[in-house]
């Protein structure tokens, strides 16, 4: 069920008019952490943008999901550094570590893993982010010690 | 912060500020730059915090995090202020040792001074070693002396300057004037002179206008305008409102790409204090002039870099490029007249001002004035930003303020201008670097991205990088960059697979001469330049692969070859437990086998053994 009161909240903080479209679906982005059908129509409505236009852009933007991420994000840089410094066979360790492909979400829900163009910190290649954490130099065999903090986090939250 | 209603209330409160400083004052400043931050810098600071409480420190000492200084090989970097002390790669451990030996009693702590890998001569100041000494600091003079979060820093350091000046003595024309002669063209790429551009803007009739600023930096391998963006975000809105009362501009628009939180959340800060000292708003410092600015955040698509794009993005629309004419100083955003301007270009607005039109043409070359910043990283000692007059050599900037290249390997190439750019081959380090010679090797100045290789990389596999990374983004409007990326991405399977025929590379050159003229934007037009720029620098390369069925920089996965031996191998099962396919078997402690078949060629065990054992051919 929708919950009105929370998507009034975020619509409010703007003029209302179809070029609040695109921070109006970051926004819900932000909260939701994806965007949920019957918000995307609301949006669409309140708007007076047609939902086909609506779905396009939150199509066409990498930020935007339509089905929920897990609770960690995990970004792996592969600019053009990283890609030199092995951001690839990194990508590939979390993956095989995870038991998740890129793009996708742990079946558990914890992590989801994405690669990313360039998260600009070049000078620590190969680079990658969890939630807001960055992490640098980081080689394959850091791999499991980097992760474990936010996996005992996903144990102890009920 | 009060609001200054007039030129004269902002004057007076300089006079406090700098009546209320002390040059002397102890200050440690930890740097919070892009290179830093992933190295530990909060921590850093709040050892800092700790440590300064606990000897009593607090009153004697200021405690700052700063923007990028600059050498980010060697982070977490600390400077200590009024001396100029620069330690380097300092972890929370070393904290305590710090306050105590120099905070307290004015001592050096050797081993994290900077050693010259060249000289292994020690540099205690920040003024004594190499990266620092051969560069020209404009756009990032601010960024080791200021918290990007305090305007008072800002102010203090001549901020707002340059808007006191246009406001109380010069008119909109002088302004666009004063920019036109000092030769300053963007720093976004394509390097079309501001002043042009700001002119055409302003003689368009119309009373709506706007200005933009393209924070959307997605060239992979650059970070020169999150550090300005994060560490002097006034510097880029001071030249922002000077150029809004330029063109007459009432309304601007920041675009920022997402995946730089902090620089978002720091402009953010900026403009709220902005708005609240009077610089931003209604009659601005009593002037009569109206100018206000917001944040627009990007959603990560790497076309919204280009500007048409840009501003569709702003519209509510996907990010899609319109054909040029008309040009945005013409019609723009929501068809209004709309002068948009990188973050780079905008920082260098106000110095320009306040030192004038000649001093700035004084530096640089014949055709491309002032300095240019470069995020200087791969196969280079000192990864970091560098700011360099235009015309510096790349032999310089690679060697002299970076080092040289690590590990006694050999310099192969310099990838410049992201991936609209090309690979610069050896035989060009004396090259000096601006807008025109870049332009005549094939590549482009771009936004500032210089990637060293070395040895180690394959050519075959950077220009197919940059391929896939162009295929990922094309926006999908028009078929030549589309279909055109897609074929080239095909070639490069081949290629790298050992399937390709030597028809290959001329079948890649006629692609490329299509993508250039019949793209609609720029992304796909110079999405050729690293196909070309390997194709003429460094053909052996290719041939080696579709000839020899080899990499020889060992990089293509499909063409190498892991085994074990036995010999170096202690079956310590490293690798064993990081194979993802299960290929590798053998009893514990003894050496151990990789199944050809099952082997993906991912290389982790490669990575992980820690006895060199697994061996690559």
């Amino acid at each position: 069920m929708m919950d009105a009161a929370r998507l009034e909240t975020i619509i409010s903080r703007y003029d209302g008019e179809p070029y609040d479209l695109i921070p109006i679906l970051q926004d819900i982005q932000d909260s939701y952490g994806f965007l949920p059908k019957e918000e995307v129509k609301a949006v669409a409505r309140r708007l007076k943008v047609p939902l086909t236009q609506v779905y396009s852009v939150a199509t066409f933007y990498k930020m935007f999901t339509l089905v929920p991420k897990g609770r960690h994000q995990i970004r792996v840089c592969l600019g053009t550094t990283c890609h030199l410094k092995g951001g690839q066979r990194l990508a590939d360790s979390l993956s095989s570590r995870l038991g998740v492909k890129v793009g996708h979400t742990t079946a558990d829900g914890q992590f989801s893993l994405e690669t990313v163009g360039c998260l600009g910190s070049c000078a620590q290649a190969p680079v990658m982010m969890i939630d807001d954490h960055y992490f640098g130099r980081v080689t394959v065999d850091k791999v499991p010690k980097l992760l474990k903090p936010f996996q005992q986090a996903a144990d102890s939250t009920p | 912060m009060p609001r200054f209603a007039t030129v004269d209330q902002l004057r007076q409160y300089r006079r406090q500020l700098a009546a209320g400083y002390d040059p002397q004052q102890l200050q440690v400043l930890v740097c919070a730059g892009p290179g830093c931050l992933p190295l530990g810098s909060l921590e850093v600071a709040a050892a800092f915090r700790t440590a300064c409480a606990e000897k009593g420190l607090n009153e004697r000492v200021i405690l700052k995090t700063s923007g990028c200084q600059g050498l980010c090989a060697k982070g977490v970097r600390v400077l200590i202020r009024p001396q100029e002390i620069s330690y380097e790669q300092v972890t929370v451990e070393d904290v305590p040792e710090i306050v105590a030996t120099t905070l307290v009693n004015g001592g050096i702590v050797d081993r994290l001074v900077h050693q010259d890998p060249l000289s292994q001569a020690k540099c205690i100041h920040k003024w004594e070693i190499p990266f620092y000494q051969h560069q020209h600091l404009m756009v990032l003079r601010h960024l080791d002396l200021l918290d990007p979060e305090s305007l008072d820093d800002y102010l203090r350091l001549g901020g707002y300057l340059s808007l006191e000046k246009v406001l109380l003595g010069m008119t909109p024309e002088e302004v666009i004037d004063l920019v036109e002669r000092s030769g300053l063209r963007g720093r976004g790429g394509a390097g079309f002179p501001t002043g042009r551009k700001w002119r055409l803007c302003r003689e368009v009739p119309g009373e709506v206008k706007f200005i933009i600023c393209n924070g959307d930096e997605g060239d992979p391998g650059a970070f020169m305008d999150r550090a300005v963006m994060e560490g002097d975000p006034h510097a880029v809105l001071e030249g922002m409102i000077v150029g809004a009362y330029a063109i007459g501009a009432r309304r601007g628009y920041i675009y920022v790409r997402h995946e730089y939180p902090l620089a978002v959340k720091r402009l953010q800060l900026a403009i709220d204090q902005a708005r609240e000292a009077g610089f931003l708003g209604q009659d601005i410092l009593g002037s009569g002039f109206d100018f206000d600015l917001r944040i627009a955040r990007g959603s990560g698509a790497f076309v919204c870099g280009e500007e048409t794009a840009l501003m569709a993005s702003i519209e509510g629309l996907i990010g899609e490029p319109i054909p040029r004419p008309p040009y945005p100083a013409q019609s723009g955003l929501f068809g209004q007249p709309t002068v948009i301007n990188n973050v780079e270009t905008w920082a260098n607005v106000p110095e320009i001002i306040n030192r004038g039109a000649e001093w700035y043409a004084s530096l640089g070359t014949e055709r491309s004035k002032g300095t240019k910043v470069f995020s200087l990283v791969g196969a280079v000692n000192h990864t970091g930003l560098v700011e360099v007059p235009m015309g510096t050599t790349l032999r310089q900037i690679i060697f002299d303020l970076g080092g040289g290249i690590p590990g006694g390997k050999e310099f192969k190439a310099v990838q410049t201008g992201g991936p609209s750019g090309g690979c610069i081959p050896k035989q060009f380090l004396d090259l000096p670097v601006d807008y025109d010679s870049l332009q005549e090797v094939g590549s482009i100045m771009g936004s500032g991205g210089m990637i060293v290789m070395d040895e180690t990389s394959c050519m075959v596999d950077v220009a197919r990088y940059f391929i896939g990374f162009l295929y990922e983004e094309s926006c999908g409007k028009c078929t030549p960059c589309r279909e055109g990326l897609r074929q080239l991405v095909h070639l490069y399977e081949d290629i790298i697979h050992g399937r390709a025929e030597e028809g290959h590379l001329a079948l890649m050159e006629e692609l490329c001469a299509v993508m250039r003229s019949a793209s609609i934007c720029g992304l796909g037009q110079s999405a050729v330049n690293p196909v070309l720029t390997t194709l003429k620098y460094f053909r052996e390369e290719y041939e080696a692969h579709i000839r020899d069925k080899k990499c020889p920089a060992l990089v293509c996965r499909p063409l190498l070859k892991y085994t074990i031996d036995p010999e170096a191998c202690t079956g310590c099962l490293a690798c064993v437990r990081e194979c993802p396919v299960g290929a590798i078997s053998g009893r514990k402690k003894e050496p151990q086998e990789i199944d050809q078949e099952l082997c993906v060629k991912c290389g982790l065990c490669y990575e992980v053994c820690q006895f060199d054992a697994v061996r690559r051919e």
